[in-house]
């Protein structure tokens, strides 16, 4: 069989999920597939662009990886962008001078941010806000500069605002029209984002069109507004609006608009009907979707129309939901209320700055479109509402109005139609969900695993947990959330009952609300209940049977049996003599030593019974318990800050130290990592912990709720500019809420993950004290920061605590199955042959 | 109760009562074995000897074990990757084909007893 041959022009989020979709279907087998790419990179995730600024990296945002590419066949030419179509021999050639014949060309070449024709913008210091590359020319030349210009106020113009304010810059937006995001809001709410963006100290200007921009003494640019206004700036960035990629369609003599855009019908064919064009180059209807949706919906039609089935594109909707400068703003369907015959209602809360407005048909049976900014909290809804053509209910002002008693008249799942969409970027219905959950989906997780829903954008993941919850229950699946076969209740509720009757021992909660005898599961977490709320020695008699083995010897049990000591080196900071000191325990006791990931000193190796010995002389020299054990605060990493660091902003050591020093001993659901930096270079990673601080020039930023372990999560960013004082008051406030509600083993991330309304509710909680208990999570903090002890200090002092630390009860001699060979000069567990060779000599 | 005859000669004296940890266990070395020894005061019996080496982790370790109650019986979980041993007969809730050896154990007075064949 002769296979057809396939080539893409392009590899940007469009021409990804066509290749990927492709890669899915049985037919695959058909086709041999060629891809031109222009960038030296495959596709990347553009919507997320700016969180490069945010420290996620190219890595973190690719989609398509080379090696995938070559697992699916596809023979990927980056750096190659194609140059000329020859239509009538069907041939593509490429820059590199390859010429490559075609049964089927997919152009998908994207788009490119127009620029206007200003004098001087082609200054060095004009930017555009595309690819990864125009990102680093940005962050190079903010670095030595204070102030940094947006022209154009749409969508991803006030999201590049919002990167020149994360590196550091003074953000102006300078706007042509009078609004902000003309395109997908009202003239009411364009005028509100405006003020809520002035309040967070971006400078809009609108109604403003510059004229000059030259460079002035010192290299800084001068922006000269019609009007005689002016603005001395250090870079510009030009975001105002995209121009569909359509030179090599041109120049091959296909079909283009009047206003450029590759002419398509709606099987995305072009005028050549063995071309197609999808995404941001594509002109249906004599329109651009410059969203990656209705990219994603062409792609999917295209590659259906390839392997042979029916399939239409017919246009998109163009509603949005982001979070724009921490503002969240909606638009949806027809937002200015221009279709004939339309009504609206609007509601506007000056006070807490909300604006929503609603576009319904004369009688206000059916909604055309809806804006809301400040609180799209109705959002989901209000779209489900549009997208199915549904009937409102009969008073449907009540759909955006605040409910007073307190209960919003929220669309239930059940309400929706099968063919409602609930996940747009992987175009999930309600009616894929339902069967994914009657086909033995059991949980979130599973439905998103087996549908994809939610793991685009994941701007639904609330409608879809409700829908998946709502199926469930109608199976009649009951979610059982017991912590374990001994107690009927969950994590929360025990810690409630512990704290609320001060019950400080395991057979009086077992008594109390459990049954049987207790596990591994309950009998530690109640440990770490009362490690949290009354800070008693792990080794006090009612509590030494309800340990970990880690906590209850201290240490970390390793393969053999053996045990590793790392004791506490605050923030990194160590003496030399102190140094000198663990070389010498480590030597003297044989341990293996390594550096650690959180800058600490693990020794490996210890037998069960030298353990007190090693913690002698460990205390003896002024080392205290590193609580590598326990769940509990493990480490707080830094860098070495204004101290050393001709870049650092703050003391990132002092506060390292201050930091580790009040949470040492802290014990908590999960481990618990942090790290403090010293300026936004972020040398110490906090944002890859549960507790993250970046110094600033005005303070502390402050990140919660990452790392996450095998599945890696960043830290929110919850805080900025926080004085000493404030910094501590929301840590302790965040880890005492999380001690007291996360389930059990529940890490931060995922914690926050569950959390009914996420990180806007855990501000609402930590700074805005929306439940009144921050006095008391404080006091809790502070009565575990009175109480702390070393526990090793305590122990080693006391002979009836010592005794549990024998190998054997009934003589002093070592365990002799115990093997170590020598591997780069230092001991290590021998491995089971090893141990038949030494035994058993050849 | 467990009926035992207790005589001198039959039995090995391990410890005292004050060696062991309430709720917990420790090791013995009898000869060239090691013995996990419990010690659960509110059960029946209130002792228990079995092996002390982990056949799966290959490590002897089972007495530093946490005590777990899975579906009525009394188990150690292996501290290493944590199977479960029947503490009454040594065996493996999770690997049908693994039993741990145990042990007669019993007081006499504040001695610890055992029975090593």
């Amino acid at each position: 069989m002769v296979k057809q041959k396939i080539v893409v022009i392009g590899n940007g989020m469009v021409g990804h999920h066509f290749l990927e979709q492709l890669a899915n279907r049985p037919e695959r087998e058909l086709f041999d597939v060629l891809v031109f790419c222009a960038e030296p990179r495959p596709a990347y995730d553009r919507v997320h662009l700016s969180e490069y600024f945010g420290g996620r990296t190219a890595d973190d945002l690719a989609m398509g990886k080379v090696e995938q590419y070559r697992g699916w066949g596809y023979d990927l030419r980056l750096n190659d962008a194609a140059v000329s179509i020859d239509r009538e021999n069907k041939i593509v050639t490429s820059a590199s001078g390859a010429s490559e014949a075609y049964d089927h060309l997919v152009l998908a070449t994207g788009s490119y941010p127009f620029v206007p024709p200003i004098p001087g913008h082609e200054h060095e210091k004009c930017f555009v806000y595309r690819t990864l590359e125009d990102l680093d020319k940005i962050q190079a030349a903010a670095k030595d500069g204070k102030i940094g210009v947006v022209v154009g106020g749409g969508l991803l113009g006030l999201e590049a605002a919002n990167a020149l304010k994360q590196l550091g810059l003074e953000a102006h937006v300078v706007e042509f029209a009078p609004g902000l995001m003309s395109v997908q809001l009202d003239e009411g709410g364009s005028k509100l984002l405006r003020e809520k963006i002035q309040e967070l100290g971006v400078t809009v200007h609108t109604s403003t069109a510059t004229e000059l921009i030259e460079e002035v003494d010192g290299g800084r640019l001068r922006m000269q507004f019609k009007g005689d206004k002016e603005l001395v700036t250090d870079l510009i960035v030009f975001s105002a609006g995209i121009r569909p990629e359509d030179n090599l369609a041109r120049s091959a003599g296909i079909e283009l608009g009047e206003r450029g855009g590759i002419v398509v019908d709606n099987h995305c064919r072009t005028s050549d009907k063995n071309i197609f064009a999808i995404g941001e180059c594509a002109l249906f209807d004599n329109r651009i979707f410059g969203l990656v949706a209705p990219g994603y919906s062409m792609a999917r039609t295209t590659v259906s129309l390839l392997c042979g089935e029916a399939a239409e594109f017919n246009g998109a909707d163009m509603s949005t939901k982001l979070k724009l400068l921490g503002v969240d703003v909606g638009s949806i369907g027809d937002a200015h209320g221009r279709s004939e015959g339309s009504a609206a209602i609007t509601f506007v809360d000056e006070q807490t700055g909300v604006y929503k407005r609603m576009i319904t048909d004369r009688e206000g049976k059916k909604l055309r479109g809806a804006v809301l900014v400040g609180d799209t909290g109705d959002y989901d809804t209000l779209l489900q509402y549009h997208l199915n053509d549904m009937d409102l209910p009969e008073h449907p002002e009540q759909l955006i109005l605040p409910a007073l008693d307190g209960a919003a008249p929220a669309l239930g799942a059940s309400a929706l139609p099968d063919t409602a969409t609930i996940c747009s970027c992987h175009n999930v219905s309600k009616g894929d969900i339902v069967g994914a959950v009657q086909g033995g989906c059991c949980s979130l997780g599973d439905v998103k695993n087996a549908t994809k829903a939610s793991t685009g954008c994941g701007g639904c993941s609330a409608l879809l947990k409700n829908v998946v919850d709502t199926e469930l229950a109608a199976l009649g699946v009951e979610v059982n959330n017991d912590l374990c076969p001994h107690f009927p209740y969950t994590r929360q509720e025990i810690f409630h009952m512990v704290q609320v009757e001060e019950i400080k021992t395991f057979d009086e909660l077992l008594h109390k609300h459990g049954s049987g005898k207790g596990c591994e599961i309950c009998k530690p977490t109640a440990a770490s209940i009362f490690a949290s709320l009354w800070n008693e020695h792990i080794h006090k008699k009612p509590l030494v049977g309800l340990q970990d083995t880690n906590d209850t010897f201290m240490a970390n049990m390793q393969k053999n049996g053996t045990y590793s000591v790392v004791p506490r080196i605050a923030g990194g900071e160590i003496t030399p003599d102190k140094l000198i000191v663990l070389g010498q325990v480590a030597k003297k006791y044989d341990l293996y030593t390594k550096i650690t990931g959180g800058q600490r000193i693990d020794l490996f190796g210890a037998r069960l019974e030298e353990l007190p010995e090693i913690w002698r002389e460990l205390t003896d020299a002024g080392f205290e318990t590193g609580h590598a054990y326990g769940k509990s605060l493990r480490t707080v990493k830094s860098c070495v800050g204004s101290t050393w660091c001709r870049f650092g902003v703050q003391d990132s050591v002092g506060m390292a130290l201050a930091v580790e020093n009040r949470y040492k001993g802290l014990r908590s659901p999960h481990k618990i990592k942090m790290a403090v930096s010293g300026c936004t270079r972020e040398c110490a990673e906090a944002q890859s912990k549960d507790i993250g601080v970046i110094a600033t020039e005005n303070g502390w930023n402050l990140y919660v709720c990452g790392n996450g372990g095998m599945r890696p999560r960043h830290a929110d960013l919850f805080a900025t500019d926080l004085d000493d004082v404030t910094l501590i008051k929301y840590i302790d406030r965040v880890l005492m809420f999380y001690v007291r509600t996360a389930d059990k083993l529940q890490r931060t991330s995922v914690w926050l993950e569950n959390l009914e309304g996420g990180l806007d509710y855990l501000r609402e909680v930590v700074i805005e004290d929306k439940l009144g208990i921050c006095d008391e999570l404080e006091r809790q903090m502070t009565n575990v920061v009175g109480t702390y002890q070393c526990e090793w200090k305590t122990a080693i002092n006391d002979p009836e605590m010592l005794k549990r630390f024998r190998q054997f009860v009934n003589t002093d001699e070592k365990d002799e199955k115990i093997v170590f060979v020598e591997e780069r000069q230092q001991r290590r567990p021998a491995t089971q042959d090893e141990i038949v060779q030494i035994a058993e000599p050849a | 109760m467990r009926e035992v005859a207790i005589t001198r000669t039959e039995w090995l004296q391990v410890c005292k009562r004050s060696d062991l940890v309430a709720n917990s266990g420790v090791c013995a070395l009898v000869g060239s074995r090691q013995i996990a020894l419990f010690f659960l005061p509110e059960q029946e019996p209130q002792l228990y000897a079995i092996d002390n080496w982990d056949p799966i982790a290959k490590a002897g370790v089972i007495g530093r074990g946490l005590i777990a109650e899975i579906d009525g019986a009394m188990t150690v979980a292996s501290p290493l990757y944590k199977q479960h041993y029947r503490l009454t007969d040594g065996q493996c809730l999770e690997e049908a084909e693994i039993t741990l050896a145990t042990f007669p154990i019993a007081f006499d007075g504040d001695d610890v007893l055992i029975q090593v064949d």
